[in-house]
């Protein structure tokens, strides 16, 4: 990915040493960049695993962007109506609503599909389009500031955020909660005999039907977890990093999140790395926007290439193992 | 005349995401799921603004549309057909590919004070009819004849159903799904071509927002059927020209109308379920037995 990223640099005829060594500072030379890495990376790792639980079972959730969105959005509507509660315990609900209403949007898909035999591909895509437009009529209705004049919600009180391990930092608690979910994940899918069912299902849909596994039921699950997940991202941001929502609250991080899982070679462990590598790359860039016209846009596209590689090394060693096979 | 003038102004809405389901259609029937055409459109939006830009030519602008989406279409092909990778994975990193590549290029052309708007745009007719939008049922006829009324159509259908009795007739199925790929690649290009040089004449980052999404939607919309998708994307074009004109007139909430193309989609989709018209093989590699 360091090649795909210098190639970059070189077509765009900037000087590659120096724009590396302005990315490598930006994301890890001190405290400040290493919480930036950190930050970036939290989001990610969560909705990663969320779609690594999904696309384990068989289902292809494109929805993580969706999914983010609305965990934001059920987070805010229990910090608005719900501030009677006592700040850190509101901040946990925060969480947990993130979790119930992207588990929600991510089960009606599977839902959708197992019932009614539409596409996750498709119905995870409509309903991205449909969590931005909620959030952006929720903005300028239920929503919105107390003011009423910009379409932004109030910002959350400081002592609602999750604690912050440094003043100078945007480091937050949050990141335990990846760290947490990522061994959640691997022990489920390696561990548990639900795991256990949700990988058969998703490698052979027939042999878990001929030994009776409800499959159906399975993938509505699988959809639900990894909603949650995506979900849990999308409030985990709120209440750690932002402490309000704007339109363009979603930078694209449920979409970003699949290569993440793709490049994690769909297992969790995987995932946390490749969601730190990212979370680098994110917040190197941010830095070299400072300097040069490339910024965040450039990910997605190093994110694309690094996928393409990643399938032609997989096909490669593939067919090696064949031929030695043969 | 009046309604005509209507008439032409939806069929301006209609026509990209016509465009790119129509080409989307003869992909799914060889049986390929082209996730990436959101990419491919977007990618096709900057070159047809770009190269229009340079040359002051429309047809320059549409013709580096139509290269660029074929290409494209091919480097996702080489992978899903004939490396035989998933094809929702080649997909995405195509649609990441032209999302992070567009938007980058865009930011440097701006610093360097590259033109993105007011390029030159195909010339409108009365009524505000032109070239590309009336030439869009002859395509949508066009498909339907290549896939329904010749050899190459049946063994390209048949590729999409079970590509081995394709295969034992004698046909390649890495070429004729890679042929199909190449038409919706053209298609795709299309698209993007009118998206920037028949409306507005500029780009602007993730401009697309969706249109590629929709048009695989439609496809599945419109029963596998080149004019039941052409309908289809009509009426989509319809509720997307909606929302545009009730844009601040209406009491109720303009995300309610935003989001009627979306809904009515996905309602569309749950209600005609899967059936039986799904390509049998669409979405599943294919590799040649030893």
């Amino acid at each position: 990915m360091v090649v795909v990223l210098t190639l970059t640099f070189a077509a765009f005829g900037l000087d590659v040493s120096a724009s590396l060594a302005i990315m490598w500072k930006g994301a890890f030379s001190d405290k400040v960049a290493i919480a930036r890495t950190l930050v970036r990376a939290t989001p990610l790792c969560l909705a990663g695993l969320g779609i690594v639980v999904a696309w384990r079972a068989g289902m292809y959730n494109i929805g993580g962007e969706g999914q983010y969105v609305l965990g934001g959005i059920g987070g805010a509507f229990c910090a608005k109506f719900l501030s009677i509660l006592m700040p850190s315990v509101l901040s946990i609900f925060i969480l947990l609503s993130g979790i119930v209403c992207g588990a929600l949007f991510g089960a009606l898909a599977g839902w959708l599909y197992v019932k009614r035999g539409v596409q996750v591909v498709i119905s995870t895509i409509l309903l991205n389009f449909l969590a931005l437009l909620t959030l952006e009529w929720t903005l300028r209705g239920p929503l919105q500031e107390s003011k009423k004049q910009t379409f932004v919600t109030d910002t959350l009180p400081n002592e609602v955020m999750l604690m912050r391990f440094d003043s100078g930092t945007d480091l937050h608690s949050g990141v335990f909660i990846a760290l947490i979910a990522t061994v959640l994940i691997w022990v489920f899918l390696r561990y548990t005999i639900p795991g256990f069912h949700l990988r058969v299902v998703g490698d052979s849909p027939d042999a878990a039907r001929a030994n009776k596994l409800p499959v159906g039921a399975i993938q509505i699950r699988a959809m639900a977890i990894s909603g949650g997940l995506c979900g849990l991202a999308g409030s985990v941001d709120y209440v750690g990093l932002t402490g309000r929502l704007a339109d363009g609250y979603s930078q694209n991080w449920g979409f970003i999140a699949i290569p993440v899982a793709l490049l994690g070679g769909l297992t969790p462990i995987g995932t946390l790395g490749s969601a730190t590598y990212f979370g680098a790359l994110f917040a190197g860039s941010e830095v070299l926007k400072r300097s040069t016209p490339i910024g965040n846009s450039v990910v997605p596209a190093v994110q694309g290439f690094a996928v393409l590689a990643y399938i032609a090394i997989l096909w490669a060693l593939n067919r090696k193992s064949q031929r030695r096979a043969d | 005349m009046e309604a005509l003038v209507w008439f032409f102004l939806i069929a301006q809405f209609t026509a990209p995401v016509a465009f790119a389901a129509l080409g989307e259609t003869v992909g799914q029937k060889a049986g390929v799921l082209n996730i990436g055409l959101e990419g491919t459109i977007l990618v096709a939006c900057y070159a047809a603004v770009v190269a229009s830009a340079a040359t002051g030519s429309w047809i320059i602008g549409l013709l580096a549309a139509v290269l660029i989406g074929a290409i494209l279409n091919l480097v996702q092909g080489f992978f899903t057909v004939v490396l035989a990778s998933d094809q929702v994975v080649a997909g995405t990193a195509v649609n990441l590919i032209g999302l992070g590549l567009t938007s980058t290029l865009f930011d440097a052309g701006v610093a360097s004070g590259q033109k993105f708007s007011g390029v030159a745009g195909i010339p409108k007719l009365p009524l505000g009819m032109d070239l590309l939008l009336l030439s869009l049922p002859i395509f949508a006829w066009g498909v339907h004849w290549l896939l329904f009324r010749t050899q190459f159509g049946l063994a390209l259908r048949g590729a999409g159903e079970y590509p081995p009795a394709v295969e034992s007739a004698g046909f390649s199925v890495i070429r004729l799904r890679l042929i199909a790929l190449l038409i919706g690649g053209v298609f795709a290009g299309l698209a993007g071509a009118y998206l920037t040089l028949g409306t507005a004449s500029s780009f602007a980052p993730n401009m697309t927002a969706g249109r590629g999404f929709i048009a695989i939607a439609l496809v599945t919309f419109g029963r596998w059927k080149p004019m039941w998708v052409l309908g289809a994307s009509f009426l989509i074009g319809i509720l997307d020209w909606l929302q545009v004109a009730l844009q601040g007139r209406s009491a109720i909430p303009i995300q309610f109308f935003m989001a009627l193309p979306y809904v009515v989609a996905l309602i569309v989709l749950v209600a005609v379920g899967k059936g039986t018209q799904t390509p049998h093989s669409l979405g599943l590699a294919y590799r040649r037995e030893k």
